[in-house]
């Protein structure tokens, strides 16, 4: 009960990093001819905070026993 | 090889091959060997969200807009991490109650109305045809281009066609056929589709699959890779701009409705309600789904906007629609495969799409629309025909080729006004409507029924007059004037700058005022009165799903008579005799029950009888059906308020026993530890007393035989005499010890011992040891070193107490080394803020076996015995009362030796904290 209270709680704070991450007004900061790798800096952080947060849905929900 | 017949052939090829793959899985779930029930199929399956319009037309809107495509994927994911509460919510409620659509959904929770399914079946039908135009549009535009390949044609505008001709008609009627066959080959209770469903998954596959292929096929094999690519773009200023945010026209409102509404859809869309819940297995495969659906997005956006600057860069402005762009740059480079199978790829976009969309429709038309109205109509004498399963089925076909037909129509009227994105976003907004009646549905209890009406109608004529007028407008097939100067010439009332508010795209515009119309209503009729009975007793099994079994609670709030001899031939109607018998038979067996006929018709029965007609016709239609045949007592707010408030107090009682229970057996448990760790004490202590008690009479037995023979024999010489009193001292003196031991440790033990603690210099105490036992070394001529600093931290310590522990130890070394050539050497050091001090000897050392049990009571080192009484020197308590003394003073007392390897002597250290505490003795 308690940790999948935690469970619930640490997706809702995914959810809500996901929210202010990719979002104005922090994508305007990022919107400069930078590049990254090659690619143009705001799509690099767009497509790496959106890996980023899978990879942290995955890490929460799927921990044995969670 | 691409000739029309080729292609053709190629599509009904991979039509037949989803059938076939939908009837294997089909045949497998009938065996109970369901091919669906893994959490990675139903992630696939939840794709069925990426349609043609992420297909084709996230490249077309990158190409227009840059990165503004993107947020209609970020939405979902962001959605996924609330699913695990929204969602799961969603489908424990549809099980719990037989929902089978989004329409019976609503209905149920706000008093099982059927005017509010019908509400919600409308507005999804008008809301989602756009979206299915758009499926049509997107298969029969590829079709063309493919069909002209080499050569890049765009299809010609479809209007200019007469309707014979065109192709687009024939794709929405085999869809139809196809979607027939795959949804409606029988009719199910709980309206699965498991054959479906496999299908779905199996097209998201090769949609990833023909998409990325491309994507790989433009980024390394025309360019090269992602920063060639990105870096031609740069060069172009036109291009150059999409890359940034600014050129991407993606403001921040269009930015936040896009992800808003995308959010919104992932739950609402019809097809996305029913992949998502209905046909659901288990819903611990959300687990999964919750990052392996998003995982899907990423990857399947990954290519666009290199795809997209990759058919800009070639083709310019050379007329060719950017919707296209996926097709026509594997064509310009000759892949002829390529493009066959990104062909297949939108295919089977579309074809998923449209498949679980028309079903889900034609399921919510019949069970909310046509089948309400028509057992109104008396004069059909529907309610007197013995099995009306196959006139559902019947519906439901008619349901899938109007609603098609109808999606074609769409098309033909403002299918060529609108990009893709365009069309999807309309359905999109319409959806979104369902939001305010579906999350009050879920979390709040004051919902009503009119509430839900009110908020509905009004967000919904709200979103026709910003945003689906002004798309018939902008085709022409509506006269512009409004759209120019509002209606009746108001410029307040321009579709789309609603009271004068600009600066937002169409989008956004409609998004906020059909919101704002949407939730108001909802919220103010909602709360102009309290819920009624029902609706109150739907608002419990909604949003109280996961505290209250809903059968029980759904049972209890009954009160009538009703007759099992007329509920069997009421489901028989709908569900077709033989399955409502058979379902009847297993409720008997559930029950304990003989058979049907002996079945008691009570509130239990009904309310099965009702949720199992809801399977099939809509829990509002089966609540009228079944109230036609049962006599119900009409139950008060009150009595269902009470009826609740008891369910809750059972709960709580249960909870509250629950706990007691719980609280009982540790306590039980903890009085059983207890119990043993007393048995083990009073065994120790037998332990204790047996061995205090031989030591004692080993002493007492030698003392009393040497008297005994100085009182028998008064003839002994002198000497002997002597000797024999001698042994006699020496064996009284040993028994003192031994009890001045045991009394001592015995108060150590018990806490009671005194301890007189002060300042002291640790040096000092050393030294007044080794002054103490100094004869004893010189008796046996062993050697005493010390080593110790200048000065020492003084330490809070008993000195009597410290100076018992050296002269044991001391004692012990002199016991142990060889006379002669002995030698001891005492240290002192500061280490880790504790004192230490080390006694080590040259003696023989001490076995580590026998290093444990030399600090036990009366277990001794075993060598050195009394030149005497040849029994051992000590009592063997000494080194058990050094140690609880150290222990006292939070030090610990130790020892190392190592015989076995080679090691001469043993050390015995002990250490005292720099900062002295005693420790209570437990």
């Amino acid at each position: 009960m308690n940790r999948s209270r935690l469970t619930g709680s640490r997706l809702i704070a995914v959810f809500l990093l996901g929210c202010v991450l990719l979002n104005y007004p922090l994508l305007s900061l990022l919107d400069r001819s930078v590049e990254f790798l090659g690619v143009p800096l705001l799509y690099a952080y767009v497509f790496v905070i959106w890996a980023g947060l899978i990879g942290l849905m995955a890490a929460v929900i799927e921990r044995p026993g969670g | 090889m691409l000739q029309g017949w080729f292609i053709a052939g190629s599509s009904f090829a991979y039509l037949g091959l989803l059938f076939a793959i939908a009837y294997y899985a089909g045949r497998r779930a009938d065996a109970g060997r369901s091919v669906i029930a893994r959490p990675s199929i139903y992630a696939l399956s939840l794709a069925v969200y990426c349609t043609t319009w992420t297909y084709y037309g996230s490249v077309g809107r990158a190409a227009a807009s840059g990165i503004g495509f993107l947020p209609i994927y970020l939405g979902p994911t962001l959605m996924m991490a609330l699913c695990w509460f929204v969602l799961r919510k969603m489908i424990r409620i549809a099980k719990a109650n037989r929902l089978t659509s989004i329409a019976d959904f609503v209905a149920a929770r706000y008093g099982k109305s059927q005017l509010l399914g019908g509400l919600v079946t409308v507005i999804a039908v008008i809301g989602v045809i756009p979206y299915i135009a758009l499926q049509l549009k997107a298969v029969s535009n590829s079709f063309t281009i493919l069909l002209h390949y080499p050569e890049i044609v765009m299809p010609s505008r479809a209007d200019t066609l007469p309707w014979q001709k065109d192709s687009t008609l024939y794709v929405a009627l085999l869809l139809a056929a196809f979607t027939i066959l795959f949804g409606t080959r029988h009719l199910d209770a709980t309206e699965r589709h498991e054959g479906m469903v496999a299908a779905i998954a199996f097209e998201s596959v090769v949609k990833l699959v023909a998409f990325s292929s491309v994507g790989l096929f433009v980024t390394f094999g025309i360019y090269d890779g992602f920063g060639d690519i990105f870096s031609r773009a740069g060069t172009s200023p036109h291009l150059a701009e999409l890359l940034t945010l600014h050129g991407a026209s993606a403001g921040a409102s269009s930015w936040v409705s896009l992800t808003f509404l995308s959010m919104m859809s992932i739950l609402l869309l019809p097809r996305q309600f029913q992949i998502a819940v209905v046909e659901n297995v288990d819903e611990n495969h959300l687990r999964r789904a919750v990052w392996l659906f998003p995982l899907y997005l990423l990857l399947i956006n990954l290519f666009v906007m290199p795809i997209a600057l990759g058919g800009l860069l070639h083709f310019g402005a050379a007329g060719v629609d950017a919707d296209t762009f996926v097709l026509t740059l594997p064509m310009v480079y000759q892949q002829q495969g390529l493009a066959l199978l990104v062909f297949l790829g939108g295919l089977s976009a579309a074809t998923g799409m449209v498949i679980v969309e028309t079903i889900a429709l034609s399921t919510m038309v019949c069970n909310d629309l046509v089948m309400p109205l028509l057992l109104r109509l008396r004069w059909l004498g529907l309610s007197r025909r013995d099995d009306l399963s196959g006139l559902l089925l019947d519906i439901r076909r008619s349901a899938i080729v109007a609603i098609l037909l109808l999606g074609y129509s769409y098309f033909r009227a403002a299918g060529e006004a609108y990009a893709l994105v365009g069309i999807g976003l309309i359905s999109f907004a319409a959806v979104a409507q369902f939001a305010p009646v579906i999350f009050g549905a879920l979390y709040w209890k004051g919902g009503t029924r009119g509430g839900a009406l009110a908020g509905l109608s009004a967000g919904f004529l709200v979103w026709c007059y910003t945003l689906l007028l002004p798309s018939f407008a902008k085709s022409g097939w509506l006269p512009s004037d409004f759209m120019d100067q509002g209606l009746f010439g108001l410029a307040l009332l321009k579709p789309q700058q609603l009271f004068g508010l600009s600066g937002l795209d169409e989008i956004a515009h409609c998004l906020f005022w059909s919101m704002l119309a949407n939730v108001g209503a909802y919220l103010g009729v909602s709360l102009a009165r309290s819920p009624d009975a029902r609706e109150a007793r739907q608002a419990t099994l909604f949003v109280d799903v996961f505290r209250v079994t809903p059968a029980p609670a759904g049972a209890a709030i009954w009160r009538g008579r009703a007759q099992v001899d007329e509920l069997l031939p009421l489901m028989g109607r709908f569900l077709g005799p033989e399955r409502a018998r058979a379902a009847l038979d297993q409720y008997a067996r559930e029950r304990g029950v003989a058979s049907v006929d002996a079945l008691a018709a009570d509130a239990g029965l009904v309310h099965y009888a009702e949720n199992l007609l809801a399977g099939a016709i809509g829990s509002a239609s089966a609540r009228v059906m079944v109230a036609s045949v049962v006599e119900e007592e009409p139950l008060g707010l009150d009595e269902v308020l009470d009826i609740l408030d008891e369910a809750y107090q059972m709960r709580a009682y249960s909870r509250q026993l629950e706990q007691q229970s719980q609280e009982l057996s540790a306590a039980t448990r903890e009085l059983r530890a207890a119990n043993l760790r007393l048995t083990e004490l009073d065994r120790l202590k037998d332990d204790f007393i047996s061995t205090v008690t031989h030591e004692l009479r080993t002493p007492l037995t030698s003392i009393r035989a040497f008297s005994e023979m100085l009182f028998a024999d008064p003839r002994i010489e002198l000497t002997e005499r002597r000797r024999f009193l001698g042994i006699i001292v020496a064996e009284t003196e040993r028994l003192t010890r031994l009890i001045n031991q045991v009394l001592d440790l015995a108060k150590i033990e018990s806490g009671n011992a005194e301890w007189h603690s002060a300042e002291i210099d640790l040096r000092e105490v050393l030294l007044a040891s080794v002054e103490a036992t100094g004869p004893l070394f010189k008796e046996r001529g062993i050697a005493l070193d010390l080593a110790l600093p200048a000065a020492a931290p003084a330490i809070k310590a008993d000195r009597d107490r410290l100076i018992q522990v050296m002269m044991n130890l001391l004692s012990n070394a002199v016991k142990f080394c060889a006379p002669g050539v002995g030698r001891v050497t005492v240290s002192l050091k500061v280490e880790a803020g504790y004192l230490w001090v080390d006694v080590a000897d040259n003696g023989p050392g001490i076995r580590r076996d026998d290093q444990k049990i030399i600090f036990e009571k009366f277990r001794q080192g075993g060598r050195g015995n009394d030149v005497l009484t040849g029994k051992p020197l000590g009592t063997g308590l000494g080194l058990p009362i050094s140690r609880q003394i150290i222990e006292h003073f939070g030090g610990e007392l130790r020892v190392e030796s190592a015989p076995e390897e080679g090691g001469i002597g043993a050390t015995f250290s002990f250490s005292l904290p720099l900062a002295t505490q005693e420790v209570k003795p437990t």
